[in-house]
């Protein structure tokens, strides 16, 4: 099988600085990472892999020159091949300039059976980015994965909702966002590093990936951000004691006079 | 000279620290508590290679060189130092004599199960009447047709009788002193090898150590390691080999018990104000930062030296052992002294890392025999 996985290099933080001017992240001096759910769609498809000898794992991402440092523990973990599309004409991309341009690094990668996304990257939190690249390579996509089962030609995943899961069966190819419910992701081996810091990463310009230049980048993106800002922390909540419904509403409406609120 | 980390030790060195916080971190104060072998966390560092990890991939191994080796072990036992010496004592004192003195046979037969780490092994050269002295070891070997049987005892063994494979020194040839050590290797299940008694340790407390005992334990002839005679030999390099891996353990617990102690300062609060806002105390850390990373470069210039085939390791290695040893006994009182109470109660891992160092000025060479082995290189 040819597996493909979409990996976003993101910062290692919950705290997330923004330049109030462009509205993008500021990455100078936070450590990046290989972005949680993608380490578990890496994961699950390195477990497809091992289960059909003779799979090929693809791991894409688009980012600065410094991906490549997450694309080599792509590698130790035990992907076959890495690829960085890295092009200034592709910075500033928002989702749907970013699945322009990792759709089209993904036709030139050629033939396929699955693409593995995470759910959604810890920076952005827009949750866009695969299903966006499944639209534009025409694929059936299933979101939210927590299960994941091969079947012959299609798959059989069960997908997260928030009161419970449902079962389905997709026809591959196709694209799935995983969740960190579907597996834990392995660690980097020691001759898993050896071997990926030797290993050539592969690195694509938006010419190699023939992307429209109209089509990418900060200027052709459609989104823009008005306003962003890091919401100070809230004081931790109040639980309202009580042995009964009665004595809590009590409680609380004692509470509130207090706090003159009535 | 180069000074930077390369980017394979950046690697080794975040995928530990992610599976020491993860994996060894949650199981280290109970394995300690019930000086319980960690047979399940030690079975994933062999799938992860680190059981194997300064020996060629042909064999089984994961093809490190040796100094991002010591890093790994030092990065281990910044979390626990039972992980650190199992790990050490299975690398550098059963794989690497084997790999240097084994015959192609033995290599083949012994080292891809221990260098994949799916079996374990140790190491047996102390008795009750030979520690720093191996001169005085009386467990002998006799030749007897197509075997060699072993007769004697070991104690203070590092992993016996979890271990599979053990290389074993006993006396061939009676009043010749040294020159009559041979070296063996003995398989767990031999009839005759038993340990029937686990030490009750200070600290490291997860890393089991036992007595062996040999009564007319029958081993096939071809199990003779190096060649007969070269025993003691064998011990002594490997000891300088094992003696970078304890530095390494003694450097880790020393920079673990720095790291809980800068988080310690930090939220503890006394006067009014928290700990790391007093000079005094400030002061006392720089000093600890101080020799934690004057012995690491020692350390680290040692390892690189037996990388790069320098001539003279004993005394490096003797160096390294006891700058790290020190420097971690210095760090380790004043941790648990800076936790003040909480720093004596099971509560916070200082109080641990307090009782595992002290071993490290005295396992693989006390310090007073590093001292020896220096100064036999000053004088000559």
């Amino acid at each position: 099988m040819k597996i493909i996985v979409c990996v976003k290099q993101v910062p290692n933080t919950t705290e997330i600085r923004i330049n109030p001017e462009t509205g993008t992240l500021i990455r100078d001096g936070v450590p990046s990472i290989l972005n949680p759910d993608d380490a578990n769609a890496l994961e699950e498809a390195l477990k497809l892999k091992d289960a059909n000898p003779g799979s090929t794992v693809t791991v894409i991402t688009m980012g600065p020159p410094q991906a490549v440092k997450m694309l080599q523990e792509c590698s130790a973990m035990g992907a076959d091949e890495v690829i960085l599309l890295s092009d200034r004409a592709l910075g500033g991309s928002d989702t749907w300039a970013t699945s322009n341009a990792v759709a089209a690094g993904i036709r030139k990668i050629g033939e396929y059976d699955i693409i593995f996304c995470g759910r959604q990257a810890i920076d952005g939190d827009t949750a866009q980015v695969g299903p966006q690249i499944a639209e534009k390579l025409g694929l059936p996509q299933v979101s939210y994965v927590k299960r994941f089962q091969r079947d012959g030609d299609h798959v059989i995943v069960d997908r997260a909702l928030e009161d419970g899961y449902e079962t389905l069966r997709v026809k591959m190819p196709c694209m799935l966002t995983c969740i960190k419910e579907l597996n834990t992701p392995r660690y980097m081996s020691i001759p898993g590093i050896l071997k990926a810091v030797k290993k050539e990463v592969t690195v694509w310009n938006a010419e190699d990936i023939g992307v429209d230049l109209q089509t990418v980048g900060l200027k052709a993106s459609p989104t823009n951000v008005f306003k962003s800002f890091t919401p100070k922390p809230k004081g931790a909540g109040v639980t309202v004691e009580g042995d009964t419904p009665r004595e809590k509403s009590e409680n609380l409406l004692k509470s509130m006079k207090q706090r003159h609120i009535i | 000279m180069e000074f930077s980390y390369s980017r394979e030790q950046q690697m080794v060195k975040q995928m530990l620290s992610d599976f020491c916080e993860r994996e060894i971190a949650p199981i280290a104060a109970e394995i300690d508590e019930e000086a319980r072998y960690p047979y399940e966390t030690v079975a994933k560092l062999g799938e992860l290679g680190i059981m194997g990890m300064p020996f060629p991939p042909e064999l089984g191994g994961a093809g490190s060189d040796y100094l991002t080796y010591i890093m790994a072990v030092e990065e281990i036992s910044k979390t626990d130092a039972s992980h650190g010496v199992i790990v050490q004592t299975h690398n550098a004192l059963c794989c690497w004599p084997i790999f240097t003195y084994g015959t192609e046979e033995q290599k083949q037969k012994f080292l891809p199960d221990l260098l994949s780490g799916k079996k374990l092994g140790a190491f047996g050269l102390t008795e009750p009447n030979a520690g720093t002295d191996a001169g005085g070891t009386q467990t002998k070997a006799v030749l007897d047709g197509d075997e060699w049987v072993l007769n004697g005892s070991k104690i203070f063994i590092s992993g016996g009788g979890i271990a599979d494979t053990y290389v074993i020194f006993a006396v061939t040839e009676k009043g010749i002193g040294t020159k009559g050590i041979s070296a063996f290797i003995v398989e767990k299940g031999t009839p005759g090898f038993t340990s029937p008694k686990h030490e009750n340790k200070m600290g490291i407390r997860g890393s089991i150590a036992a007595e062996l005992v040999f009564e007319d334990c029958r081993i096939p002839k071809e199990n003779l390691l190096g060649q007969q005679g070269k025993g003691f030999k064998i011990a002594m390099s490997a000891l300088d080999v094992g003696r970078l891996g304890i530095a390494a353990q003694a450097l880790g617990i020393a920079q673990g018990a720095f790291d809980e102690t800068v988080k310690y300062m930090k939220q503890r609060k006394q006067f009014g104000k928290t700990l790391d806002k007093f000079q005094a105390l400030q002061f006392e850390m720089a000093n600890m930062k101080t020799r934690i990373d004057g012995a690491r470069f020692l350390l680290y210039h040692a390892a690189w030296a037996r990388d790069a085939g320098e001539d003279k390791l004993s005394p490096l290695a003797a160096e390294a052992k006891l700058a790290c040893s020190e420097a971690a006994s210095y760090v380790v009182d004043k941790a648990v002294q800076f936790h003040g109470g909480y720093g004596y109660i099971k509560d916070y891992p200082v109080e641990r890392m307090y009782r595992d160092q002290k071993i490290t000025e005295i396992y693989e060479g006390t310090s007073e025999v590093m001292k020896m082995v220096m100064a036999g290189d000053i004088f000559r």
